[in-house]
């Protein structure tokens, strides 16, 4: 097999004569974290159930790693951990027992059960728990739970709707870890989320829908540059408050720069091109500068602004 | 091979067959309907229908001691046949419908399960849980038969009869959960089952006996009186007093009936819960 793989031809679904979803054309591939964005009642979370054979499409098909899930949802689910729709476990089984039959119920080995199950738990930050009824867990740590659950078989993909809904500030940091872990690891994740920072801090790629229809799927770099001229967008922070003359001489004459945006008196929005020879060369400028530098990433707000200029697009 | 401290890609090799899943769900289902609520109203049921029927033997002795087959015949066929039917009601009622409901069905969506297995897993946890109250039961007519007639009195007909029940419990469970997978909301599909089970099938017989006069071989509360019948002997048989008849199946009659209930009905929620979306 050829690395994880997620993929929809001509995809679509009604709700009686309302179109939810419709010619979705699809192919991930590989180890990476794709977000996937739309304002509310885009058609997320029903291209996700499609994906997972929780629903059946109108039109067209959905595959992981080459599967049809339609055919074949066993075989193609064993591949995948999928969380979507903040499910419930039977009430009275504690976590431990969650994970248990989870485990059973995909093949994981009797003997790796114990310590797949403890480790997963780890992950979420939930073992103090092991042993109480999840009946009586908070709304995040279920879905801590049901993060738990998606990882015990070790899955090549990932399907998560919003993963991070109803978590603590500390719990959506111990999401990102966990996605760019499984990143590293080789694993594809299909991630929906509304949070747009932690999108850009965790996906390699996005795939923006709305009103059912994919507007573009493409790499986070390439998204942002094509929104922005051609440009990605970087913000950069300084210890001390900049000189206007900075801002209007010094940063705009540096090789590369495109355009400077003085966000606040200590941070600046630059365009740049995209390449990292190019920003590589901004950064080592923007330090000779000696305007006590302190960060210097992509920007967040980058995404916002490309997101904002595409759903307004469609009004 | 996988380096240590790595971990084998769920290969579709490794996953278990059909059977070994549905046994395994049923494994979980049961040890959470051991834990619930509902457990705990069924022990409570069945002690209640337990406890009556051995005051009233005690009270009334006479015929109800007359003979063990006389005692078994009426505590067995008089309290299991409405032990089942609740049962049927507790363990499932809402055993598709809750799925829905509570979105417990929105978890299990996710592992790689057939939408078969699962039903089937949910059936054989109902059936088990149902079974746990009718061997309570057992313990219980087996105490007050051991002190009425002893050790060495139990007639035959009380294996075959538990052996009928046990079938009669399937087909029940069968029916049950069909009208489970037709509703996605628990209190619905309990309170459907349960119109039907304590009510309708008694008052489609009627009709069906009085008024239009056919042996109602349809309903399935025609098949269930065998559990207690089979202790007469000899074995009633359909009759006309004062030109009403009363109609009465006899044993293969009724062990077809359940039968064929119980293979339809899961068949057919089976197909409807294959099909079901979980939007
Ligand atoms: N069962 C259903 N019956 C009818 N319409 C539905 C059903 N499920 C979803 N829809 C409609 O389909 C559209 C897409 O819904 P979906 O849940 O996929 O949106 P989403 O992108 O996940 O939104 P959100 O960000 O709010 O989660 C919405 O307009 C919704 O009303
Ligand atoms: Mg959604």
């Amino acid at each position: 097999m050829s690395g994880p793989s997620l993929a929809t031809s001509g995809l679509g679904k009604n709700f009686g004569a309302f179109v939810a979803v419709q010619g979705l054309d699809l192919k991930i591939e590989g180890a990476k974290c794709v977000g996937f964005l739309g304002p509310n009642g885009a058609g997320k979370t029903t291209t996700l159930k499609m994906l997972t054979d929780m629903i059946f499409p109108s039109r067209g098909e959905a595959f992981i790693n080459g599967l049809s899930v339609r055919q074949d949802r066993k075989r193609a689910l064993s591949h995948a951990g999928v969380l979507i729709e903040s499910p419930e476990i039977y009430p009275s089984l504690s976590p431990t027992e969650a994970l248990e039959m989870v485990a059973e119920l995909r093949g994981v080995p009797r003997g790796e059960q114990p310590r797949r199950i403890r480790t997963a738990l780890e992950e979420v930050k939930m073992s103090e728990w092991a042993h109480q009824k999840v009946g009586r867990f908070s709304k995040g740590m279920k879905q801590r739970i049901q993060i738990a659950s998606t990882l015990v078989h070790d899955p090549e993909v990932l399907i998560l709707d919003e993963p991070s809904t109803g978590l603590d500030p500390r719990g959506m940091a111990e999401v990102r870890a966990i996605v760019r872990e499984q990143r590293k690891h080789g694993r594809l994740i299909f991630m929906s989320s509304h949070i747009l920072s932690e999108v850009t801090e965790v996906c390699d790629e996005v795939a923006l829908i709305d009103r059912g229809k994919l507007l573009f799927y493409d790499t986070l770099t390439n998204v942002t540059a094509r929104f922005n001229g051609g440009n990605a967008q970087v913000d950069a922070v300084f210890a001390r408050p900049l000189d206007p003359s900075v801002v209007n001489q010094a940063i705009p004459h540096l090789p590369g720069v495109k355009a400077v945006e003085l966000l606040d008196p200590k941070r600046v929005r630059l365009a740049v091109p995209p390449g990292p020879e190019d920003q590589a060369q901004i950064l080592e400028g923007l330090v000779a500068l000696k305007l006590g530098l302190v960060s210097f990433k992509e920007s967040a707000g980058a995404l916002e602004d490309v997101y904002m200029q595409q759903i307004s697009r469609g009004d | 091979m996988v380096a240590p401290g790595e971990v084998a890609p769920s290969g579709a090799g490794a996953l278990p067959s059909d059977e070994h899943q549905a046994f395994r769900l049923m494994r979980f289902q049961l040890r959470d309907y051991l834990r619930s609520r509902r457990f705990l109203l069924m022990t409570a049921l069945t002690l209640a229908i337990g406890v009556i029927l051995t005051v009233v033997v005690a009270h009334y002795r006479g015929g109800l001691v007359s003979s063990p087959a006389a005692f078994y015949g009426s505590f067995w066929g008089g309290g299991v046949v409405v032990l089942i039917v609740f049962a049927g009601i507790i363990y499932g009622g809402d055993a598709i419908a809750g799925e829905f409901q509570h979105k417990t069905g929105y978890f299990l969506m996710g592992l790689p399960l057939k939408r078969g297995t699962i039903y089937q897993g949910k059936l054989l946890a109902a059936y088990l849980a149902s079974v746990t109250a009718v061997v309570l039961y057992l313990a219980i007519l087996l105490l007050n038969g051991i002190y009425y007639f002893g050790m060495n009195a139990f007639p035959w007909q009380l294996g075959a009869s538990l052996l009928l029940a046990l079938v009669y419990l399937a087909a029940l469970l069968g029916t049950t959960f069909l009208f489970s997978s037709l509703f996605k909301t628990s209190a619905y599909a309990i309170l459907v089952v349960a119109v039907l089970f304590l009510f309708g099938f008694g008052i489609a017989q009627d009709l069906v006996e009085s008024l239009v006069k056919i042996e109602p071989w349809f309903l399935l509360s025609y098949a269930s009186p065998v559990i207690g019948n089979i202790f007469a002997n000899p074995y009633p048989t359909t009759s006309t007093s004062f030109g009403v008849t009363n109609y009465v199946a006899s044993v293969p009659e009724a062990v077809l009936i359940m039968v064929i209930y119980f293979v339809v009905t899961t068949v057919v929620g089976y197909l409807l819960f294959s099909r079901e979306q979980f939007t």
